[in-house]
């Protein structure tokens, strides 16, 4: 029992970082029913920046708010130059070209912070908490993406701007009507999306390690997380994320071993896709025919 | 937006009024399913506009390269055949050999995501399938080379008819999620405990090389040079009958309208899952030649990243041109070669580079490019 419960702390450690990855596929998927392959690899990409930063002597917050603001720029950048042409391409030609930006940021870490592992510092205490079920840096991690969950919950609810977006992503032509930048907004989901990866990919840096495949594994269970809660819900994703983490946890321990964790969230998509496609909370889907 | 749907329904209307019998009259000499000239336009830049021309191209003008242009295949072919295995040895021939490995394992996967329109960003599972099949037959139960052939068609067929089971549900983006998921889990899968007495575990296995039959004069390499060769000759010649037929119409009419394909009595369910058993299995075969020209398989070799590269090689080559296969499997197995000279991440910038390039600038990709080229020269 004690084991199970450890099991599931950290599931629940794990799955934060899976429901912010989440989270951030689905507000780009939101706005531009684009799914983000290059999410992971744009999360390790800012991973590395921020080590950089903290070798060159800056304290760890600073470096972590420098690295979430140049990633909120490059998101913003991407979508700029990449993806807006991209708008009303075919989906074999939006895949194409996201698998390209995995591919080419993929390199570029590779390239310029080579391809051995290296340890990232996690600036909370290392001895356990909460009676010994959990790490300092797992409770922390869990207190840093639920803040980032809620001030992303809050912004979209309570500011005009998250508003918006909303509307941005919900109804562009509508949108625009009103005088919305449509435009803007999506720039601004992309930047929003870029920066929430980042965290996501400090915060579990400490744990996995980090080199330049360290998401492929965490975007999978992040799109399980997106797909189980819904893929066009954020507060789906965010459950979702949670589920994952927990289910990935305690079908690890108990049901399929380590080795096969993975695999299990290949199958928790397959399900989700083949029982019940619009997620746990996302809407169906209606096409004009 | 509105108009483009009116003209849309509109061709539908018309498409299914032409074809008066569902499914009966439904020969090569009726009206093809989504001709150039029943105003099909609007379905292709709506459901596929990558391949402007990709429908046209391929029903109408690119099955009659009329006699004169057989021959011209077969002395290319031959040429092929015979300046590299007098000229080449060793580690060239080896990379030809891949060349030819690769070029199957992309038209597999064209016939399933350029000419079917499922994208699939998994197929290094099937070839890794395919791979392990002849390693552990050849290893495990020294079965001879050529006999494993057969016997992982069968298995990545099967395994691609069940894969495309669930498939059936899942539209374009999530299809290729799914498979892409499966890229990233299959080396996991492969090292697992239940299976490593076959697959070797993280070692992974080595098998020995076959040696020219019939006390040919050959060494090893050319041999099996000539040999894949002569699998992949065979290989391109039924893709190639497949597309231009029957079957091929109903896939791209599945690709360009499942709607109105259905309608006119196309079994959706069937056609899209024998096409990924089919794409599957020609992978299969491919992974089977790798494995039996590199002499080893083991899990890692069939990482996420020989998926995409595959994926690469139909983008480059264009995802709905037989011919293009070949010119995304000389891409895939050279480009990373020179550019390896640069710096060990130097292949992947480039493949992504290259990739969002052609996707902004070629979308049909170079064998359509060339085709279109080629065509219009003809007209003058």
């Amino acid at each position: 029992m004690e084991g199970a419960l450890h099991q599931v702390m950290s599931g629940i450690a794990n799955g934060g970082i899976y429901a912010s990855v989440a989270l951030a596929l689905v507000m780009i998927y939101q706005a531009t029913h684009h799914l983000n392959f290059a999410q992971g690899e744009m999360a390790t990409f800012s991973t590395y920046i921020a080590l950089t930063l903290i070798h060159l002597g800056l304290p760890y917050w600073v470096a972590f708010v420098i690295t979430v603001a140049v990633s909120f720029a490059a998101g913003m950048v991407i979508e700029r130059v990449l993806m807006r042409p991209m708008m009303e391409a075919p989906v074999l030609s939006s895949v194409g070209v996201f698998i390209g930006l995995l591919l080419i940021i993929n390199a570029c870490s590779g390239w310029f912070f080579d391809y051995t592992i290296k340890q990232f510092p996690t600036p909370f205490p290392e001895q356990p908490m909460l009676g010994g079920y959990i790490s300092g840096h797992e409770l922390g991690s869990t207190a840093v993406t639920l803040g980032v969950l809620i001030a992303v919950y809050l912004f979209f609810r309570h500011t005009k701007l998250g508003l918006g977006m909303r509307a941005a992503a919900f109804n562009p032509a509508s949108a625009r009507l009103v005088g919305i930048r449509v435009g803007w907004m999506l720039s601004l989901g992309w930047g929003l999306a870029a920066s929430i990866g980042a965290i996501a990919g400090m915060m579990v840096a400490p744990i996995v390690f980090l080199d330049p495949n360290m998401m492929a594994g965490i975007l999978l269970y992040a799109f399980a997380g997106a797909l189980l809660g819904g893929i066009d819900s954020p507060l789906g994703a965010v459950l979702g994320g949670f589920a994952v983490g927990i289910i990935e946890n305690l079908g690890g321990a108990y049901l399929v071993g380590t080795e096969l964790k993975l695999s299990l969230a290949l199958v928790i998509i397959v399900v989700v896709l083949v029982v019940k496609p619009t997620g746990l909370l996302g809407r169906a889907v209606q096409s004009r025919v | 937006m509105q108009k483009d749907q009116a003209m849309r329904d509109a061709a539908a209307v018309q498409a299914g009024i032409k074809q008066p019998m569902p499914g009966v009259s439904f020969d090569p000499s009726a009206n093809p399913v989504v001709p150039a000239d029943t105003g099909a336009k609007p379905y292709m830049t709506a459901a596929y506009g990558s391949l402007p021309g990709a429908v046209q191209g391929d029903t109408t003008a690119q099955g009659n390269l009329g006699r004169s242009g057989t021959w011209l295949i077969i002395l290319a072919v031959l040429t092929v055949a015979v300046i590299p295995t007098a000229l080449f040895n060793g580690y060239h021939l080896f990379q030809l050999t891949m060349v030819v490995v690769y070029a199957i394992a992309i038209l597999g996967l064209s016939l399933l995501t350029g000419f079917n329109g499922q994208i699939s960003l998994g197929h290094g599972a099937f070839y890794a399938i395919g791979a392990y099949t002849s390693a552990i037959l050849m290893a495990n139960f020294d079965v001879p080379y050529w006999a494993t052939l057969p016997v992982s068609a069968v298995v990545c067929a099967v395994v691609g008819f069940l894969i495309g089971l669930p498939a059936l549900r899942l539209g374009g983006l999530y299809l290729a999620l799914t498979t892409f998921s499966l890229a990233i889990a299959v080396p996991q899968l492969l090292k697992h405990n239940s299976v490593s007495d076959w697959t070797g575990g993280v070692q992974g296995l080595v098998i020995d090389k076959p040696d020219a039959p019939f006390g040919l004069p050959l060494s090893s390499d050319q041999w099996l040079y000539l040999f894949t060769l002569a699998i992949g000759c065979v290989m391109f010649v039924i893709a190639h009958n497949l597309v231009r037929g029957r079957i091929g119409r109903a896939m791209m009419a599945v690709r360009d309208h499942a709607l109105a394909a259905e309608a006119m009595g196309i079994n959706l369910a069937l056609l899209k899952t024998r096409t990924f058993a089919l794409s599957a299995m020609f992978t299969g075969i491919a992974g089977s030649l790798g494995a039996i020209t590199v002499q080893f398989v083991a899990p890692d070799s069939f990482g996420v990243f020989i998926s995409i590269f595959l994926f690469v090689g139909l983008v480059v080559g264009g995802a709905a041109s037989i011919g293009g296969t070949i010119i995304g499997a000389v891409f895939i197995q050279f480009i990373p070669n020179i550019a390896d000279q640069v710096s060990k991440a130097a292949p992947g910038a480039v493949y992504g580079v290259i990739l969002i390039a052609m996707m902004f600038l070629m979308p049909e990709g170079a064998g359509g490019f060339i085709w279109r080229q080629y065509r219009r020269w003809r007209r003058k």
